[in-house]
């Protein structure tokens, strides 16, 4: 059990933060209330596209209980500003992207159903729901455009955005790629959907504004993966209050997976509400209004061509996708279908042109942004559909395909054609570890022993590969980006020498309790016990970027590897004063700082105290151990693996079940593998259910079909196998945890290889998503 | 209406509208917020608590229907320094990450050992799928739930 002792780097350390969550003591935004306070309901638009000819709150102001209606004419009048999208993407022609004006309520059109245009405050939830329902609004009803292969032909949804076009944007060498293709022994032509997906975090969003008339300050609590994000876009953009009399708090958050990054209306709307009424306003979603108005995540519609020579090396690449932005542009959407997906179609391969161009469009939909894997699985769908269909048109084993075209070891630094330059990897090693954990060869075993009970078996792979760690700021910002995407973290060590950890990383079920207490623990030789993890407060963090796309450990944890530099220099320097010795002459070993070669030694605490109580103290040094530091990453990490999937389809009824799952992944060193295994577990899972179960279905009028757990479908215990996950690691050549982050692969990889074991289940090429039993047994039948 | 409910062992006289759902009186007028709300269709469970003993969805369930009625919510069955065995399970085979349907999805695990003898993985999962967890992929929940059953079974342990 030498687990039990050793909680360092490593090992699989059973969470801190668990206490509290399995005895009912997690304190989310729903679980804090204030004093005197009041309740918000939103005004929606039961419209896909509508303008708003009259709002008449008579009735509902009328009612008891009824404090306010706000409409977005009254926040408009505020001067309050617009909702910006963080990602400036520039168009093929270099101009920039045309980005529609967003204003947290509509007040002239409203342009998807569950926009929200107004709210009403009332002094309990109930009434201010019922007051919501009394509210008369005269609507319009305009064309709505939703089928986003048809948007660019449409009626213009936003004046000035021609054609419904946002951009139309493109990466690497279209001649030299159709040239390629033209020359190419054998071409492979696929047409591709990546459904619209509904991220579903189990807590629904929350905010509750609290505004002191005495002090001017304001506080707003909500569901946020990055509370300083939020604060700085609420200032600088939407200038609900300056930036240093707003405190944003992100207290325990169940859930993000991408759909909390966003600055929404209904936070912006209470923390204004707030000052209005000058009482703390309170607003849960049901989850009926999370279906409508969360962020929506994927939505392409795509061609891809892919040449290969005679020997089966892969020539070129063309992708052209369709991008659904939904009705305006989220905080991210913009990157989403661009720098996080043009830039993954490489995959692991050498392919030596790649060509993409992406039309991003308005539709009267929800705004759609990053969901768990943000457009690399949907570079990762293309990239791995495409091969896994050139080899069954080419005869050739889909793995042996794959290995062939592999960049290898000796290739890295490799630089792509779509611009990205990857440090390190070895694809092949993952390969070969999961083809071993499937028992390949035993595949056809498996197959007949189905087929004799009615059972159509398939074996999918995908070899995938993901940018994480975002990122570089300089490149960031050059490439459109609003903000640095650095991290911040500060590590306070107290006199009696336990510590306080600060960072920019908020956690909402990754763990960072946990991993970056075993980080900065094992820096310093101290317990587990003795180092506190505090984030997700803007009253006590000073900076963060927050937790998106795989990067809390890989930048967050690097900042706090560098604090903990500082800390470990400056208590040099202390020990060597209190040992009589020089700093150069200090090593810090096991919690000790030790005279090289000597017996002489001081252990963490004793600095720590010496520090604060500075009485045998060099005279040049300030007292205090605290030290602060901001990590920006040198490169994106890239995480590499292979996911194998075993699909059984019955042919009576056309269910398909995953029944074997094999991910070997390379996410450099691992920190705790529980926890990584944890965040496998939970991708798979999400892109199982994008595979064959998830998909947001608006109709043609631009209703939403699956606005409720009875009609979207939700990955249930009862509907997914058993995972089997492992690891191969080649550490991160640039951050000094050799990190590259786990927590979007499993959704990154999935999809693509249960959907290339069902379609080697059914002996077709192509099969949408999600492949419910419904499209399955109409493939089966020929209909 | 008046109401007399015992929660997690304490007597209570209650005083809501008559529409009000158990759920409100545990999370609104108890403050026992452990017990989550994360749907509006009944279809998630993240608000699992046991009434007599048995598990049942309290956003379902009128609080005028638990009149009289013993009901155990997740601040019920264990503390930190004194888990129950399925809380314990649950971390230690890292069954939860976000912590928001865990309270719900252990108030479901214990009913659902305490009334099967002998739970194999796939009983686990189709006992569970009233609960919606969008973190773990339900691998590791299921491997808790497993190990937890012998300590549960048959009036064996707490709760």
């Amino acid at each position: 059990m030498a687990e039990a002792v050793h909680t360092g780097i490593g090992a699989s350390v059973r969470r801190k933060e668990d206490a509290r969550f399995i005895t009912g003591g997690g304190r989310y935004t729903d679980d804090i209330n204030q004093p005197g306070q009041v309740y918000a309901a939103f005004l929606r638009s039961p419209y896909a596209r509508a303008r708003i000819d009259r709002i008449d709150a008579a009735e509902a102001l009328a009612l008891p209980g009824v404090l306010a209606v706000l409409t977005g004419k009254d926040m408009a009048a505020d001067g309050l500003g617009d909702l910006p999208c963080g990602w400036l993407v520039k168009q093929k022609d270099g101009s920039d992207m045309v980005s529609a004006p967003h204003p947290p309520l509509a007040h002239e059109v409203v342009n998807y159903v569950g926009e929200p245009y107004g709210v009403v405050i009332a002094e309990s939830a109930p009434a201010a729901r019922h007051a919501a329902e009394a509210v008369g609004t005269d609507f319009t009803e305009l064309h709505a455009v939703v089928d986003p292969a048809r948007a660019m032909e449409s009626e213009d949804i936003h004046a000035g955005v021609v054609g419904n076009l946002a951009y139309d944007w493109v990466l690497g060498e279209q001649e030299a790629t159709e040239r390629a293709l033209a020359s190419a022994a054998h071409v492979t032509r696929l047409d591709l959907t990546n459904n619209r997906l509904i991220p579903n975090a189990m807590e629904p969003r929350a905010a509750l504004g609290v505004y002191d008339k005495a002090s001017g300050e304001h506080v707003l609590y909500t569901t946020s993966q990055n509370p300083h994000l939020e604060r700085l876009v609420l200032s600088a953009f939407v200038q609900v209050a300056p930036e240093h009399k707003l405190r944003v708090v992100a207290p325990d958050v169940g859930g993000g997976f991408g759909s909390k990054i966003f600055i929404y209306a209904e936070e912006t709307a209470v923390i204004w509400a707030a000052r209005k009424v000058n009482r703390p306003v309170k607003w849960t979603a049901e989850r009926s209004e999370s279906f409508l108005a969360d962020a929506h995540g994927r939505d392409h519609v795509t061609h891809a061509e892919l040449g290969l020579d005679a020997d089966g090396r892969f020539v070129a690449l063309k992708v052209s996708t369709t991008a659904n932005l939904g009705a305006y542009l989220s905080t991210f959407g913009s990157s989403v279908p661009t720098y996080l997906y043009g830039t993954l179609l490489a995959g692991q391969y050498k392919t030596p042109n790649i060509f993409v161009e992406v039309h991003g469009v308005y539709t009267n939909t929800a705004p759609v942004d990053a969901y768990r894997g943000a457009g690399r699985p949907e570079a990762t769908y293309v990239v791995e559909r495409i091969v896994e269909t050139a080899a069954r048109e080419l005869g050739r084993d889909p793995a042996e395909l794959r290995r062939l075209n592999m960049i290898q070891p000796k290739d890295f630094p490799y630089e792509t054609p779509v611009a990205l330059t990857y440090d390190t990897g070895d694809y092949e090693a993952s390969l070969n570890k999961a083809l071993a954990l499937i028992d390949y060869a035993g595949f056809p075993e498996r197959r007949a022993a189905a087929a004799k009970n009615g059972r159509r078996r398939g074996i999918g792979f995908a070899c995938y590969i993901e940018a994480c760690g975002l990122a570089p700021s300089k490149l960031a910002i050059a490439l459109g980006a609003g903000v640095g995407l650095y991290e911040s973290g500060e590590i306070r060590v107290n006199p009696t020498g336990n510590v306080t950890v600060f960072t920019g990383s908020h956690s909402h079920g990754q763990g960072h309790e946990t991993t970056f207490a075993q980080v900065v623990s094992d820096r310093f030789g101290i317990g587990i016990d003795d180092v506190e993890v505090v984030h997700g407060d803007t009253g006590r963090v000073e900076f963060g970027l927050g937790t998106y796309g795989s990067r809390s450990l890989a930048v967050g944890g690097s900042a706090l590897f560098k604090a903990a530099d500082k800390i470990i220099a400056k208590g040099k320097r202390i020990a060597a004063h209190m040992l009589e010795a020089d700093p150069g002459e200090i090593d810090f070993e096991d919690g000790r700082f030790v005279v090289r070669d000597s017996n002489r030694s001081l252990g963490f605490g004793e600095v720590a105290f010496a520090a604060y109580v500075p009485s045998n103290y060099p005279d040049d040094l300030e007292p205090g151990l605290s030290e602060k530091a901001f990590y920006d990453p040198a490169n994106f990490t890239y995480p590499a693996g292979t996911h194998i999937a075993e699909v059984e389809v019955d042919e009576q009824t056309g269910v398909a079940t995953v029944v074997d799952f094999v991910a070997v992944d390379d996410f450099g060193n691992v920190v705790n593998p529980l926890i990584v295994h944890g965040q496998v577990h939970g991708g798979v899972a999400q892109g199982i259910g994008q595979a064959l179960m998830e998909h947001g279905i608006y109709d043609e009028f631009g209703q939403l079909q699956t606005g409720s757990y009875m009609d979207y479908w939700m990955p249930r215990a009862d509907d997914l196998p058993d995972f089997r996950v492992d690891t191969t690691v080649t550490p991160c050549t640039h951050n000094p945890l050799g990190v590259k982050g786990c927590c979007e692969a499993g959704a990154i990889g999935s999809p693509a290889a249960v959907m290339n074991a069902l379609t080697d289940a059914l002996g077709v090429n192509h099969i949408s998503m999600p492949a419910t039993p419904e499209k399955v047994w109409r493939a089966l039948n020929g209909q | 209406m008046k109401l007399k409910l015992t929660v997690n062992g304490t007597p209570h006289d209650i005083d809501v509208p008559p529409n009000t759902l158990l759920v409100d009186v545990i999370r609104e007028h108890l403050h026992l917020t452990g017990t989550h709300v994360g749907c509006d269709t009944s279809q998630c469970g993240a608000c699992t608590v046991h009434l007599d003993g048995r598990a049942v969805k309290s956003c379902t369930v009128l609080a005028g229907q638990a009149d009289g009625a013993a009901v155990t919510t997740i601040e019920g069955i264990g503390a930190a320094d004194d888990l129950h065995p399925m809380q314990a399970a649950f971390r230690e085979h890292h069954a939860l990450q976000c912590g928001f349907c865990t309270p719900g999805m252990i108030m479901a695990a214990i009913d659902l050992v305490r009334q099967h003898d002998h739970l194999d993985r796939r009983a686990v999962r189709e006992g569970l799928e009233g609960n919606l967890c969008r973190c773990t992929g339900y691998h590791n929940i299921v491997d808790a739930v497993i190990a937890a059953a012998p300590q549960l079974a048959k009036g064996v342990g707490r709760g």
